[in-house]
C-alpha cells in the first residue's frame, strides 16, 4: 500500500504540497483532480521517489521511499508527465535498457517485452526512433516502461493525454484490466476519465486535500443530483409544463433552457422528482423527446470545491 | 555494478544513435593528425617519437571534450527524461559513473582509431613503445579528468550551450593551473601554500610527465582523486538540482 503521511513539499519559498495526509489500498484506482498547478504532479514525483519531500513520510509497499529508495522504486511503475524518453533510440532499445534495469532476464523477459508489445500495440514501431513517433505511441512507449514488470504501484501522470478518443479508450481498459490486486494513482483533469477508471478520487487545490470521496458520493454532491432533465417535443408550451412542474412537492425550483426546449427540475432537499413528473406527464399527456435523470455532474462538483478557479 | 553497465550500454548506444559519435571520431582524427604534422613538424624532427601528437591532445580535448560532456546530464535534464532515469531502481552513483563511463569509453575507442600513427612511426624508426604506451594511458587519463569535470557541470544545468563553455574555462583553468597565467591571481594574495596547491593541480604538469613515459603514482592519484572528487560533486549537484 502507499501511505503519505503530512506530506509537505517548498519549491525555494513556493509551498507546492501542504500537508496531504492519504492512504491507498490495493484494489482501488485513485484519481487526482485539480486544477493545473494544484500539486498533483508534485505529489506523484515525491510518491515515486523523484523529489524529496520537505517533510513528511511516504512509504510504499512498506519501504520508505527517503531511505529505502530503491526497493520502493522497485515496486513502483511511473510513467512522468509528458512520458518523457530517449528520443534517439527505438522503443525495442528503450524497454530493452528499462529490462535490464529492472533486472529482468531470460525466457519471462522475452516473454514479457512481447506481451507488452502486443499490449500497448507498438509491434509495428518496435524499430523506429521515439523521435519519429506521434504523441499517442509516445506516450503508449511510457506506459510500456511503466507496466513492463508488472509493478504492484502504478503512479501515472495524466495516462491518456495526447491520445486520441480510441486510443484513450484502450489505455482505460488496460488500466481497468489490471486494477484489481493493484494500487493505480492517475492525475487527470478529464472528469469523464474519473468516472471511467476510478473508485476514489481526491480533489487538490493549492496542495491541499479538500474533497476525498468515490466519484459516485462526489457526483451526489452536486446539484444536479437527483434532477430531472426533460427536452421537450416542439409543439408542447413550455411555460405551462414548468407551472405545474413547479407546483411539484419533491421539486425545488426549475430551470428552463427555450432555445433547446429543455427543462430541468431540481429536486427538493432528499427528495426524489423522477416519480412525480413522470406520472404528472402521464396523466396531461405530454410529449418528451427525452427525459432523464442526472446522476450528478462531476465538473460542477470540481469547479464548486475549487472554487471556480481555473478548471 | 549492473545497473552501471545498463546505464552504460544504453548511454553508448546513444552515442551512436545520433551524429554526435561520428562527428566527435572524424573531427578528433583529423585534428590530431593536423597538429601532428604542421604544428608538430613530424616528419622534420626527424625523431622516431610521438611527442608532437601528444604535445596537442591537451588542446585538443580543452574544445573536444566538453563537446562530449556538455549533454551528459544537461540533455538528461532537458528532455525529462532525468525524472525516469531516477524513479528507476537505481542509485545515484550507479547512474553517474554509468554515464561517465560510457562517455570515457567513448573517448578510448576515438584515442584507439589513432593507431594509424603509432603504426607509422614504427614503419619510418624504431621507437620506444613502452613510452608511447604510457603516453596514451596519460592521454585517456587526462580526458578522463576534462569529462569528469565537464559531467559535473553540465548536471548544474539544462543548457548544453551553458555546460559548453563553462566546462572549457574551468579546463582551461586546470590545464594551465601551474602557469604564471592562473597563478598570478592567486600569487598577489593568497599564501604561498594556496599557490603551490593551485600549481600542483595543473593538468599540463601532470600529463607532460607520464607522456615521457614516467608514471608517478603521484599523477595517477592525482587524476583518480581529480575524478572522484568531481563525480562525487557531479551527484551532489544533480541530487540538489535534478528538479529545477
Amino acid at each position: 500500500m502507499i501511505d503519505c503521511q503530512n506530506l509537505v513539499k517548498h519549491y525555494g519559498p513556493l509551498l507546492a504540497v501542504d500537508d496531504l495526509s492519504f492512504q491507498v489500498e490495493p484494489g482501488e484506482v485513485l484519481g487526482f483532480l485539480g486544477p493545473n498547478g494544484a500539486g498533483k504532479s508534485t505529489t506523484m514525483r515525491v510518491i515515486a521517489g523523484f523529489l524529496p519531500a520537505s517533510s513528511g513520510r511516504v512509504t510504499v509497499c512498506g519501504y520508505d521511499i527517503a531511505t529505502h529508495a530503491t526497493a520502493a522504486k522497485a515496486c513502483i511503475g511511473y510513467l512522468p508527465e509528458g512520458a518523457p524518453s530517449y528520443p534517439e533510440m527505438t522503443p525495442r532499445a528503450f524497454l530493452d535498457f528499462v529490462a535490464d534495469i529492472r533486472g529482468m532476464h531470460g525466457d519471462s523477459r522475452r516473454a514479457r517485452l512481447a506481451e507488452i508489445y502486443g499490449l500497448l500495440h507498438l509491434e509495428h514501431v518496435l524499430e523506429q526512433s521515439i523521435d519519429t513517433l506521434s504523441k499517442g505511441y509516445k506516450r503508449r512507449v511510457g506506459l510500456a516502461q511503466a507496466l513492463l514488470h508488472d509493478p504492484q504501484v502504478l503512479i501515472l501522470d495524466e495516462p491518456t493525454d495526447g491520445l486520441d478518443p480510441n486510443q484513450k479508450h484502450e489505455v482505460r481498459e488496460l488500466i481497468n484490466a489490471m486494477a484489481k490486486d493493484k494500487i493505480i494513482i492517475i492525475s487527470t483533469h478529464l472528469l469523464e476519465e474519473v468516472d471511467a477508471l476510478c473508485n476514489r478520487a481526491i480533489i487538490i487545490a493549492q496542495g491541499r486535500i479538500l474533497a476525498d470521496d468515490t466519484p459516485a458520493n462526489l457526483e451526489a454532491r452536486s446539484k444536479f443530483h437527483n434532477a430531472v432533465s426533460l427536452r421537450l417535443a416542439d409543439n408542447v408550451a413550455l411555460e405551462q409544463i414548468r407551472k405545474e412542474i413547479d407546483a411539484l412537492g419533491d421539486v425545488e425550483r426549475t430551470e428552463v433552457d427555450a432555445n433547446a426546449n429543455r427543462l430541468t427540475a431540481f429536486p427538493a432537499p432528499g427528495r426524489m422528482p423522477l416519480r412525480a413528473i413522470s406520472e404528472l406527464s402521464a396523466e396531461r399527456g405530454w410529449e418528451f423527446a427525452e427525459l432523464h435523470l442526472e446522476s450528478g455532474r462531476l465538473d460542477e462538483v470540481f469547479r464548486t470545491i475549487t472554487g471556480g478557479a481555473a478548471a | 555494478m549492473n545497473n552501471v553497465m545498463a546505464v552504460m550500454r544504453r548511454e553508448l548506444k546513444s552515442y551512436f544513435l545520433t551524429p554526435v559519435a561520428y562527428v566527435f571520431i572524424v573531427i578528433f582524427l583529423i585534428l590530431s593528425n593536423t597538429f601532428t604534422f604542421y604544428l608538430g613538424n613530424f616528419y622534420e624532427r626527424g625523431q622516431a617519437d610521438l611527442m608532437p601528437f601528444f604535445n596537442f591532445h591537451p588542446w585538443l580535448y580543452l574544445f573536444l571534450v566538453p563537446a562530449l560532456s556538455m549533454r551528459l546530464w544537461a540533455e538528461e535534464r532537458k528532455s525529462g527524461s532525468i525524472e525516469l532515469l531516477m524513479t528507476l531502481p537505481i542509485e545515484l552513483w550507479q547512474a553517474v559513473l554509468g554515464k561517465y563511463l560510457a562517455a570515457w569509453l567513448f573517448t578510448a575507442l576515438a584515442l584507439a582509431l589513432t593507431f594509424p600513427i603509432w603504426i607509422t612511426v614504427n614503419y619510418l624508426g624504431d621507437p620506444d613503445n613502452g613510452v608511447i604506451l604510457a603516453a596514451y594511458v596519460g592521454s585517456l587519463l587526462m580526458a578522463g579528468g576534462f569529462l569528469a569535470v565537464g559531467s559535473c557541470i553540465s548536471a548544474a544545468t539544462k543548457n548544453q550551450v551553458i555546460a559548453f563553455i563553462l566546462s572549457v574555462v574551468a579546463c582551461f583553468v586546470l590545464l594551465l593551473a601551474g602557469f604564471s597565467m592562473v597563478l598570478d591571481l592567486f600569487s598577489a594574495w593568497a599564501p604561498q601554500a594556496l599557490v603551490d596547491t593551485v600549481a600542483s593541480l595543473s593538468f599540463l604538469t601532470h600529463f607532460a610527465s607520464i607522456s615521457k613515459g614516467v608514471i608517478d603514482l603521484r599523477d595517477l592519484v592525482y587524476f583518480a582523486l581529480l575524478i572522484g572528487v568531481m563525480l562525487y560533486a557531479n551527484a551532489i549537484v544533480l541530487e540538489l538540482k535534478k528538479a529545477d
